[in-house]
């Protein structure tokens, strides 16, 4: 395109072209129309506002179940919101925009069709002759570094290869937007690295015609060396946390104090209350700005984050070795977990008043410091105390359970009212996990085949 | 034997259909040994193939249009016998397409249309647990009538009875398949903006195609095994015999003339076995590459007859110079029908209830009163023919319902005891599986009914000797079914978990228990699933036979039936109806409450993830 690419957005009142805007968006998956009166439908996504200029590169940042695989296809058109508009250059939206191309993490290709043929797909829809079209899909694939490779099969091609493929399939419609949905995150370290450094240089020195790219990630080091803008997602119901700018090309290397230290302050970011965050910003990120300052509406249930208690166990204990008290960032680094596996096992902890999270720093609290020196027996009991007291669900089924005849439920019993506040698919994980931490507790025994709860008799559950 | 369950797992497919191939490293991989296209050998031979295919249809054209002849009679010299097997494949070629047609289009509006789905699945459950006899007045009187003066309507009458024992399985694969389109593949296509039909031949019709082609060749298998009751067939006292391999077995074993009846049985191997060299492997090995896994290697399923068509210049040319400019210029046609919609334009059916009267929801109510009130009229009718019948009957039906599901029962346990042992011994064995699972999958396919007469020979003038014919006959047609699936479950079984038993000294029944028999369940249900159905829809073949010159029967449903439908000088339509009924009835809530449920605790319980 032959406007100006401004790509660093210091300033963003910068009069660039808005491209997409979403005006509170929100959407909710209902089941089906079929919930009782008074319960409002589980919210994978609570008004949403943000809008993508030319020029920008913006990153979409969050942990899982922040729904921001849900964004991203709402933006590009292909579901619709339940309240609100997606605007494109100021007219509504509906339907797949045809000015917007996506890059999916599983490289969505078709296996029965060759490289040149997958490539073609995002044009078949156009009116072009069939010469027009191989020439401008040849034009793509020799743009992506894929040349040779056009009659190969999908499978035929490494994972860094299949990816180019999806590259090379979105580019070729010169879409105004790309969309980016964790594009990387299937690929090994050393080839994400590689396609990433493509990438940027296609668009810098914009050999690709698009104008604006929006990149889905859970990694944070990938938007911070990427992005002009970063949005940072939160969970239960997914919104918009915070907006912060990004570095200066310049800055963005690896290696870089800047890189480190907004990488830092993002992961203290994701991993704090709300509260917290705005403290966090006013000293270490002026210009940034919360995410509409709305706070979420207060969930009616605790969502117990799906984390395995051998997990649990390990970092409480790792925790403790290094004196009880850690940088998260650090714990990231050193378990070599991305955000993604680390923040359901620091809310797990949390939930289960285990640690606190002070400041992007984990701490143990006491009951923490005493589950970490305990034995196997003393660490199910001290876990079954606080399992019972802190975590809701858990503490029904017990009770729900001893006031049953015979103490025998069936798992529907719990599954009917989780789906009237989660999704049915979630609802399921929720009763899931609390049947994990139940049985190691060893409150209660689920009989998976028969899908019956029953309470253990032995080991009385420890009063509360 | 309409009835046969689609494998979910990938791995009873492939090891099912990828049979002959053995595993062979110095292969060269498909498509780079092509060498350059120059006209030869290959040429001439598709050449010649393609003109006597096309004299071939004229010829059956010219007796399809020539006058009525109700019953032909059917030469039983050596020589008519490769004409006779031209008829009846053109035959089974003509139920295929039009079973392949309905699939299509059925499988497609039951996957897209809730509404539609909700009324149209039931209707294929049932709809495949009707056998083929029950079908055959409605449709003879119906086509004979329309086509008062010529033969086609006997011909069609065929086409469809073949069709009906076709074409259901396909349809419900197809039907499967759509509902489980990849999700990221769906969004691709949707973010592409194609056309609908772009999307049908992009999409959804390639990840359905493993599943079809499987289910295609299991209805050819079917559709052979009821050739002799679609050829030649009696509607009280009006008899039908068309020129064909079915009825020329037929007339050979009426008048008990062993040799031909040996020799039309060769002939019928034969024709099956190069079908398959022919046409299923080409099409197998070509379909390798919609399978929906993305990891390569395995074994690659192969053809020479389909590597020899690659690399002919003839195909190659016709495709060129013919099959492409005639796509083209539908494609152009298909654009035209189905313009994109503009995304910044609201569609009509978002956001608040459409009240507005427009063509489409006209239509859609119209369609809706149409079924309604033929489904009214058809209830009516059925009403009015039920009626008639006396409790008694209903009693004697019931009854011979029970004589037929213990026979049933019979045939399934014998299969059993002996399936189960050697497909496991099979299967265990890499060497042995290799060498027998394309053997199997031939002698699968021959029709049991062919060789019955044979058996009868033997076991008639024992006492009770058609009641254990008929159990026999149910067995030959549906062991297979339990000894593919024994044979692939067997081979499923994980290395590991073999070795584990050997190392911790588990032999013998123990083995048995704790290993094989959970290893092998959810294919061994899906193997007895599929071979009750079709030992149901075998009892009409099996209780009720014409044999030199007289008619044997021994009490069963499948008996019942045949004979309603036999009755001089008409037909007994009331008992036909009342005993089709009751046996979709048995076959369905059989199917619900013992198969599905064993189905399901097979997935839950003993899945080897």
């Amino acid at each position: 395109m032959t406007q100006s690419n401004q790509h660093i957005v210091s300033d963003s009142d910068v009069a660039a072209e808005v491209l997409l805007e979403a005006r509170v968006c929100s959407k909710s998956y209902d089941v089906e129309g079929k919930l009782p009166k008074g319960v409002s439908p589980h919210l994978v996504l609570d008004s949403i506002h943000l809008s993508i200029r030319s020029g920008e590169f913006v990153a979409l940042l969050g942990p899982s179940g922040s729904g921001k695989s849900t964004l991203l296809r709402m933006l590009a058109g292909l579901i619709q919101p339940t309240t609100g508009q997606v605007y494109f250059k100021d007219q509504p939206q509906y339907g797949p925009n045809p000015h917007v191309a996506i890059v999916f993490q599983s490289f969505a290709l078709f296996p029965w069709l060759t490289v040149l043929q997958n490539v073609e797909i995002g044009l078949e829809s156009r009116p072009l002759t069939p010469t027009q079209r191989l020439k401008r899909a040849l034009a793509a694939i020799d743009l992506i570094g894929l040349d040779g490779f056009e009659d190969a099969y999908p499978k035929e091609l490494s994972g860094g290869m299949r990816q180019r493929v999806g590259f090379a399939r979105a580019l070729v419609v010169e879409p105004e937007l790309l969309f980016m949905d964790e594009p990387f995150s299937a690929l090994d370290v050393l080839t994400a690295a590689n396609l990433r450094k493509e990438l940027l240089a296609l668009w810098r020195e914009q050999t690709m015609p698009t104008r604006a790219i929006l990149l889905v990630t859970h990694n944070i080091d990938e938007a911070v060396s990427m992005a002009d803008r970063i949005l940072v997602l939160g969970a239960n119901p997914g919104r918009i946390r915070v907006e912060l700018p990004g570095l200066p090309v310049a800055q963005r290397s690896f290696q870089g104090e800047a890189h480190t230290n907004l990488v830092d302050l993002i992961y203290r970011i994701m991993t704090s209350p709300q509260d917290d965050v705005e403290k966090l910003l006013t000293t270490q990120s002026p210009q940034a700005k919360t995410g509409q300052l709305v706070q979420p509406a207060q969930h009616p249930f605790q969502v117990l984050p799906h984390v395995a208690i051998g997990d649990v166990t390990g970092l409480i204990e790792l925790v403790h070795a290094r004196g009880g008290r850690e940088d998260l960032y650090q714990i990231g680094r050193h378990l070599q977990l991305e955000i993604d596996d680390l923040l359901p096992l620091v809310e797990a902890t949390d939930l289960l008043s285990l640690a606190d999270v002070e400041e992007g720093d984990f701490v143990l609290t006491e009951e923490g410091k005493r589950f970490a020196e305990a034995g196997v027996l003393e660490e199910k009991q001290l876990f079954r105390a606080q399992v019972l007291e802190h975590v809701s669900l858990v503490r029904k089924i017990v009770q729900a359970l001893q006031a049953a005849p015979r103490h025998v439920l069936p798992e529907e019993h719990f599954l009917q009212f989780l789906e009237a506040h989660f999704g049915k698919e979630e609802a399921q994980a929720q009763l899931d996990t609390a049947i994990n931490w139940g049985r190691y507790a060893e409150l209660y025994a689920f009989q998976e085949d028969r899908g019956m709860f029953r309470l253990e008799e032995e080991g009385e559950p420890a009063p509360t | 034997m309409a009835q046969v369950f689609v494998p979910d797992d990938p791995r009873v497919r492939d090891q099912i259909q990828g049979g002959t191939t053995d595993v062979d490293l110095k292969r060269v991989p498909p498509g780079r040994s092509r060498r350059p296209r120059r006209f030869g050998f290959i040429d001439l031979l598709v050449f010649l193939v393609v003109i006597a295919a096309i004299s071939f249809i004229v010829a059956a054209a010219t007796r399809w249009a020539a006058p009525l002849t109700p019953a032909v009679k059917i030469d039983l010299s050596p020589g008519v016998l490769p004409l006779y097997a031209g008829y009846s494949l053109l035959r089974m070629l003509l139920g295929y397409l039009l079973s392949l047609i309905f699939t299509l289009v059925y499988g497609q509006i039951a996957a897209t249309h809730r509404r539609a789905e909700a009324v149209m699945i039931p209707i294929l459950d049932i709809l495949q647990s009707i056998p083929i006899l029950s079908f055959l007045p409605a449709v003879i009187l119906a086509l004979v009538a329309a086509f008062p003066h010529s033969n086609i309507g006997l011909e069609l009458s065929s086409v469809i009875l073949i069709f009906t024992s076709q074409a259901w399985n396909m349809t419900f694969s197809f039907y499967h398949s759509e509902r489980t389109l990849p999700k990221d593949l769906q969004e691709v296509a949707a973010i592409s903006r194609l056309r609908p039909w772009q999307r049908f031949i992009r999409l959804e019709l390639p990840s359905s195609m493993i599943g079809l082609i499987w289910n295609s060749m299991m209805s050819w298998a079917g559709g052979w095994f009821f050739l002799i009751a679609s050829e030649q067939f009696t509607l009280g006292s009006r008899s039908f015999q068309l020129p064909g391999l079915g009825s020329y077995l037929f007339a050979a074993a009426n008048t008990g003339n062993t040799g031909a009846i040996l020799l039309g049985l060769t002939t019928l191997i034969l024709l099956i076995v190069l079908l398959d060299f022919f046409f299923w492997r080409p099409l197998v090995a070509w379909a390798d590459k919609f399978k929906i896994e993305m990891s390569s290697g395995g074994d690659e399923p192969r053809s020479p007859v389909l590597d020899a068509l690659r690399r002919s210049a003839l195909v190659a040319l016709v495709n060129r110079k013919v099959f492409r400019p005639i796509g083209a210029f539908l494609a152009a046609i298909l654009d035209r029908l189905q313009p994109l919609p503009d995304y910044n334009v609201a569609p009509p059916d978002m956001g608040q209830p459409d009240r507005t009267i427009s063509p489409r929801r006209v239509a859609g109510w119209v369609v809706a009163i149409v079924c309604a009130a033929l489904a009214l009229i058809g209830l009516w009718f059925m009403v009015r023919l039920l009626i008639q019948v006396s409790l008694k009957t209903w009693g004697s039906l019931f009854l011979a319902a029970i004589f037929t599901w213990l026979r049933t029962l019979a045939a399934i346990i014998i299969g059993v005891a002996w399936t189960v042992p050697a497909g496991v011994a099979i299967g265990l064995s890499p060497k042995w599986s290799r060498r027998l699972q394309p053997v199997v999958q031939v002698v699968a396919s021959i029709p049991a009914t062919a060789v019955f007469p044979i058996f009868l020979v033997a076991l008639v003038n024992l006492p009770g000797g058609l009641s254990w014919a008929s159990i026999l006959l149910m067995l030959l047609g549906t062991q297979w079914y339990i000894l593919f699936n024994v044979i692939a479950g067997a081979m499923a079984i994980p290395g590991d978990l073999r070795e584990a038993t050997t190392i911790y000294h588990i032999s013998g029944w123990r083995k048995w228990r704790t290993l094989i028999l959970p290893g092998i369940f959810p294919y061994l249900v899906t193997g007895l699933l599929t071979a009750s159905g079709g030992a149901w829809n075998a009892s009409i073949v099996s209780e009720y036979v014409q044999f030199n010159n007289h008619t044997l029967s021994t009490p069963g449903l499948g008996a019942s039936i045949a004979a309603a439908a036999a009755t001089t000088p008409n037909p007994n339509y009331p008992t036909l109806l009342a005993g089709t009924l009751l046996m979709a009835v048995f076959v369905v809530v059989l199917n619900r409450l013992l198969w599905k449920r064993l189905y399901r605790l097979a997935e839950r319980r003993y899945t080897l993830a």
